[in-house]
């Protein structure tokens, strides 16, 4: 009955940030505002029928849209989404409805672009989960860094020129190497950019996919970002303001670690097995190195930014445990899952930096000391989240690791043994920064004249509690949907290419 | 009503009552807060005793049905499930019924508090967490209770979140207990991955004896069995929360929190969690003679080392402390000597006593205005006749005086242990004897001390800042015209009523739970390796017989030689204890320090990862990537513009054949190796 359900999820979002660019100067800020929120949720409204309309007993592409777009080059117009990037769309276009609202009295200046940028990077990244064709999603993965980069840009913080500059350089290394793996495989698959085409290659050999692994690797491990390319992240994050940290720790980070299941993995099967372990190990890495990094930080957004890495080291460790030549399906779903759920915890704790923030202007936990004292509310919201982050049961945060880490024990023993330190450190860096920020007695004057959260606040922190508490309680909800996406996924993998 | 409305009534009143008090605290006001959560946990309480005259009468059936599907993925349902045998059953009446008195003591105890309704929604939240862990039919259940009531343990030891000493405890707590919960994640991740593929818990007792033999190479090339291995980490769990050495760390500091939720969580509840999941593991323990030995061990050295730091403590909780991580070590002993039903015995048993004795350490420090050091007590029996009744009552019951519970349920314990033919029993055997001398000292010590004596507070110089004091106890110590009072009703009625028990418990239960048909089925124990029971059953006529034959066994007279001697040290002579403290300087100073483990895991585990920390960021991100690799290749790309800056010509074509140029020398460069061969 929706037919172009894909495209007006990418276009009602863009179109109503090009409609707020419109309004022109902070002097009509107002309406500004309230615009960008009508474009926000009408493209989370559009976005809502994906999942409740999604058959979740057959499995492939929904939703498709195909048209013609550059015939002489084999580029089309190619939309759809299967149980995984399903997900992605309609998480993405709930953050951006976050994240206009956060942002409603907090940007003073340049109000207009502000929210024009972020609605046009949401349809922007909308369109990368739903591309299937290998331009198409180029261009969308290329197009949603220039608005990413110009809020880092303009709306950051002092150092934000190293920061975007960083950010830029790290993700243009990779993207051109996933573009020249795209045009090889365009003459392999007989002169199209179809992504599904890619996938049905039925012959590449191992050092070619090798080789492409390693191009298509270099441009999504950076996204994820995996260790040793993750510098650029807690440096971006700390330039960003709130609204553009929760999009960059929500979804940005998401799309690297999709790239990984919708082309290395199926495309370059056997490349995947034979690198599996080297992926483990920079993600196991990820998980303690980064972990104990995360530990020392004063910054809480260089906190949190670490934490965001740690985290995502369980996406990929899921998605390349392999247990002889078939992927574990408990830890593929337990990466998804944890993906979805770190888009929640993140964009909440990026939320309550931002609170206190927008308050103290400062990050730093030694300027803080017993905010509960004088923010009860926010104290309890920050609690869940802190909890979720430690990967509490009842949360969302525990599904995903819990998952991986039994998936893992299937695997190899000391790979799980590894991941499950989090269990340790996570809680570590987490509590310990609540204990020294929220807990206490009132530290300085400062603290003492904190307020507690308005209903702004109060609103966007409720929703996502809900949502971290939800999936935390009915992870079932979510992985019905990824079911059978994830077993062609898996089976896809099982089938070698040599 | 259906059995599993019944059961589901059981768990969901009290988490009803906590969600209201917490959420609508603000708007019903402290008196509906507290009514309505003592409601729902008397709701619990009164059906758990029902369910539990069904099991005494044999009416009732074990339930074992899942309620919720969490989650479902592989093929393998990840399920809320409620088992209710006879071993539910008994904790779930301990947890309701300590759980009920507890929150009827707080409402005196934490009446001044202007967080009085998180508390209660908190003790609520505790009492629902831990009815889910203990009616659980599977692991994953049973995990969700366990950080579920960790979480709660860490709310509440930082309830009073301004005082340093708080949140310092409730985070080490936390941590520690996660090292703990470690261990148990991946011994749950080995029995999903060899158990059949199943978390329920009779699935999985089904498929181990098929896997006796099986090994598994956690270190390649060294054969382990699959079941010891499993058996080991789920304990790590257990040590974590019933804080057995070396993981017993945060046991002492959490007495930070309120005295309600020491009593309820950090003595009669929430800590014996590890030994009532070993105890419900017992066909998986029952199959690894290591397993079982390594938990010997353990709670021997908790028993005996724990009990020796209870003699130096001069905080009356800490006492009181010290003496639920000896009594945990005791019942873990029984666990290590297939004794498991004399383990949980001892578990109830013990949580009606310590209950009563927190509780009762609580009315005597608000009887001295929240002081809490027993140097400034002395002749309290005077002015708070209840609570030193009953907790004389309490003391007698720890110490193991014939009749009392505490004495069936611990002489059990030791006449297991002297039953077991495991290599570590020698030592644990030691342990649980010397442990009778130890406990019955810093028992009656405390007791000679706080209730007899001099009355110390007269001249006690206790200043007004010597506790890190806040809003809500503003007056720390009595003044210089007060006295001690003894508390209100609403404190000393559940004294009454868990003295009780105190005293009869162990009389009336001894026989059907130790050698009767009460946990026929329930637990399991392989006879013919591990006849300690059937020895136990051989030695044992009757209750009152066994309360009888002990006047002439040692653990009476060691019992009675450590209440005298405390009666002498601290009543008679009490320059003695002093001189003792000065002639053997360098052991006290081991035992204040509580053996510095503190200070070593501080220095090793705290300080150390965030030296390492520190080490990756500096050196590893900050050096070794940034400096070098990304403002490296930076300034490389600096410098190569200087030179091309001069190609730029600003004509269209131009720039489009270098980019040509370029993606072309890419991917010659890229793809060369295939080119060339």
């Amino acid at each position: 009955m929706f037919t172009n359900l894909l495209s007006l999820a990418i276009w009602t979002p863009i179109v109503a940030g090009l409609i707020v660019l419109l309004t022109g100067g902070d002097q009509r800020a107002p309406l500004a505002r309230w615009l960008a929120l009508a474009g926000a949720l009408a493209g989370f409204v559009v976005s809502l029928p994906l999942f409740t309309s999604f058959d979740v007993l057959h499995g492939g592409m929904q939703f498709v849209e195909q048209r013609p777009w550059v015939e002489a080059l084999g580029i089309t117009y190619h939309l759809g989404v299967d149980g995984i990037s399903m997900l992605f769309v309609v998480l993405n276009s709930f953050v951006t409805l976050m994240v206009v609202i956060a942002g409603w009295q907090v940007i003073e200046k340049r109000v207009a672009q502000y929210f024009a940028a972020f609605l046009i990077m949401s349809g922007l990244i909308n369109g990368a989960f739903a591309a299937l064709d290998a331009i198409l999603f180029y261009m969308f993965f290329e197009g949603m860094l220039i608005p990413m980069y110009l809020i880092i840009g303009v709306w950051g913080g002092p150092r934000r020129v190293y920061a975007s500059i960083k950010f830029f350089l790290y993700t243009l290394l990779g993207s051109l190497l996933m573009l020249v793996a795209f045009i090889y495989l365009y003459f392999q698959a007989g002169r199209t950019f179809d992504i599904q085409a890619f996938q049905a290659l039925a012959k590449i050999p191992l050092n070619v996919q090798i080789l492409l692994f390693i191009a298509f690797f270099l441009s999504f491990a950076v996204k994820v970002p995996m260790w040793p390319v993750h510098t650029w992240l807690p440096d971006a994050h700390v330039e960003a303001p709130t609204g553009g940290s929760m999009v960059l720790a929500a979804i940005t980070l998401k799309i690297g670690a999709y790239g990984f299941l919708r082309f290395a993995l199926p495309i370059l099967p056997d490349a995947a097995r034979y690198l599996a372990p080297a992926i483990i190990v920079l993600s196991l890495v990820a998980v303690v190195y980064i972990g104990l990094v995360a530990l020392v930080q004063s910054d809480m957004k260089k906190l949190v930014a670490y934490s965001s890495i740690s985290h995502m080291g369980f996406v990929t460790l899921g998605l390349f445990l392999f247990t002889g030549n078939n992927l574990n399906q408990v830890a593929v779903e337990g990466a998804l899952v944890q993906m979805v759920s770190h888009g929640f915890v993140s964009a909440a704790m990026f939320m309550c930096i931002g609170v206190m923030y927008d308050r103290l202007h400062s990050r730093n936990i030694a300027d803080y000391g017993g905010v509960a004292n004088r923010m009860p509310i926010f104290a309890a919201f920050m609690m869940l989240f802190a909890m979720a982050n430690s990967g509490l049961p009842g949360t969302s945060g525990f599904v995903g690791e819990f998952m991986v880490i039994m998936g893992a024990v299937q695997t190899n023993f000391w790979v799980a043994f590894f991941a499950a330190t989090t269990l340790i450190f996570g809680a570590a860096y987490t509590l310990w920064m609540y204990k020294r920020v929220i807990f206490g007695d009132i530290a300085n004057p400062h603290v003492a004249e904190l307020s507690d959260v308005n209903k702004r606040e109060f609103l966007i922190l409720a929703v996502l509690a809900f949502t971290v508490l939800g999936m935390g309680l009915v992870p079932d909800l979510f992985t019905q949907k990824m079911h059978l996406s994830v077993n062609d996924l898996i089976a896809h993998v099982a089938q070698s290419k040599l | 009503m259906d059995m599993k409305s019944l059961y589901l009534l059981i768990a969901l009143a009290p988490l009803a009552g906590s969600i209201i008090a917490g959420l609508f605290g603000w708007a019903i006001g402290r008196r509906a807060a507290h009514v309505v959560t003592i409601l729902g946990v008397a709701v619990s309480a009164v059906l758990s005793f029902r369910v539990l005259y069904g099991f005494m009468s044999g009416q009732a059936e074990v339930f074992n049905e899942p309620v919720y599907t969490w989650l479902t993925v592989g093929g393998i349902d990840y399920s809320v499930g409620f088992l209710v045998d006879s071993l539910t059953a008994m904790m779930l009446v301990v947890v309701t019924s300590v759980s009920l008195m507890v929150h009827i003591y707080t409402i005196g105890y934490m009446h001044e508090d202007p967080g009085y309704q998180r508390f209660f929604s908190y003790i609520s939240l505790f009492t629902f967490s831990m009815l889910m862990l203990v009616m659980s039919n599977n692991f994953i259940q049973l995990f969700f209770g366990w950080e579920a009531v960790g979480l709660v343990s860490y709310l509440l030891i930082g309830f009073w979140f301004k005082r340093p000493t708080a949140i310092y405890a409730n985070l080490k707590a936390f941590l520690v207990n996660r090292v703990g919960d470690f261990g148990f994640l991946l011994g749950i991740g080995l029995v999903m991955a060899y158990f059949g593929g199943s978390l329920d818990y009779q699935a999985v007792f089904a498929a181990a004896p098929a896997l006796a033999g099986k090994t598994i190479q956690i270190i390649p090339g060294v054969d382990w069995s699959l079941i010891t291995v499993t058996c080991l980490l789920l304990f790590v769990g257990a040590m974590g929360k019933s804080a057995q050495f070396p993981l017993h760390v945060w046991l002492p500091d959490s007495m930070e929190g309120p005295t309600p939720i020491s009593a309820l969580i950090h003595a009669a509840t929430m800590v014996t969690a590890g030994i009532f999941m070993v105890a419900r593991m017992s066909p998986l323990y029952e199959m690894s003679d290591v397993a079982l030995n390594f938990i010997l061990v353990i709670g021997s050295i908790t028993a005996l080392f724990m009990g020796f730091l209870g003699i130096v403590q001069t905080d009356i909780k800490r006492v009181v402390a010290y003496s639920t991580l000896s009594q945990l070590g005791y019942m873990t002993v029984a666990l290590g000597v297939s004794a498991y039903s004399v383990a949980v015995f001892h578990l109830m048993t013990h949580a009606f006593f310590k209950a009563l004795l927190f509780l009762g350490a609580g009315s005597v420090i608000m009887g001295m205005h929240h002081d809490q050091d027993m140097r400034n007590m002395g002749g309290l029996r005077k002015y708070m006749p209840i609570t030193w009744l009953t907790s004389l009552l309490g003391s007698l019951a720890l110490i193991g005086t014939p009749f009392f519970s505490g004495f069936y349920s611990k002489d059990s314990i030791i006449e297991a242990v002297q039953a077991s033919h495991l290599p570590a029993s020698g030592f644990a055997s030691f342990a649980v004897i010397v442990g009778v001398f130890v406990t019955a000292f810093y028992s009656f010590r405390m007791y000679f001390l706080v209730f007899h004596g001099k009355e110390r507070w007269m001249e006690a110089k206790h200043g007004h800042d010597a506790h890190g004091h806040d809003d809500h106890d503003h007056h720390h110590g009595l003044g210089p015209n007060d006295k001690p009072h003894e508390s209100p009703w609403v404190v000393t009625l559940p004294l009454i009523l868990l003295a009780i028990p105190s005293v009869v418990i162990g009389y009336l239960a001894i026989e059907p739970m130790l050698y009767g048909d009460f946990f026929k089925n329930v637990i399991f124990v392989n006879h013919e390796a591990h006849p300690v029971m059937e020895e136990l059953a051989h030695e044992f006529h009757s209750a009152a017989g066994m309360g009888m034959h002990a006047f002439t066994t040692a653990p009476f007279w060691l019992a009675l030689a450590g209440v005298v001697v405390a009666w002498f040290f601290y009543m008679k002579a009490p320059h003695i204890p002093a001189k003792i403290k000065q002639t053997f300087a360098p052991v006290n100073r081991l035992l204040e320090n509580k053996y510095y483990l503190d200070e070593i895991y501080y220095a090793v585990f705290a300080k150390g990862s965030r030296a390492l920390g520190t080490f990756f960021w500096k050196i590893g991100d900050m050096l070794l990537i940034d400096g070098l690799f990304v403002n490296g290749s930076a300034k490389l790309v600096g410098a190569f513009s200087r030179v091309t800056r001069k190609l730029q010509t600003g004509f269209i074509y131009s720039y489009a054949t270098t980019m040509i140029i370029g993606v072309l020398a890419l991917v010659t460069i890229w793809f060369a190796p295939l080119i060339i061969r």
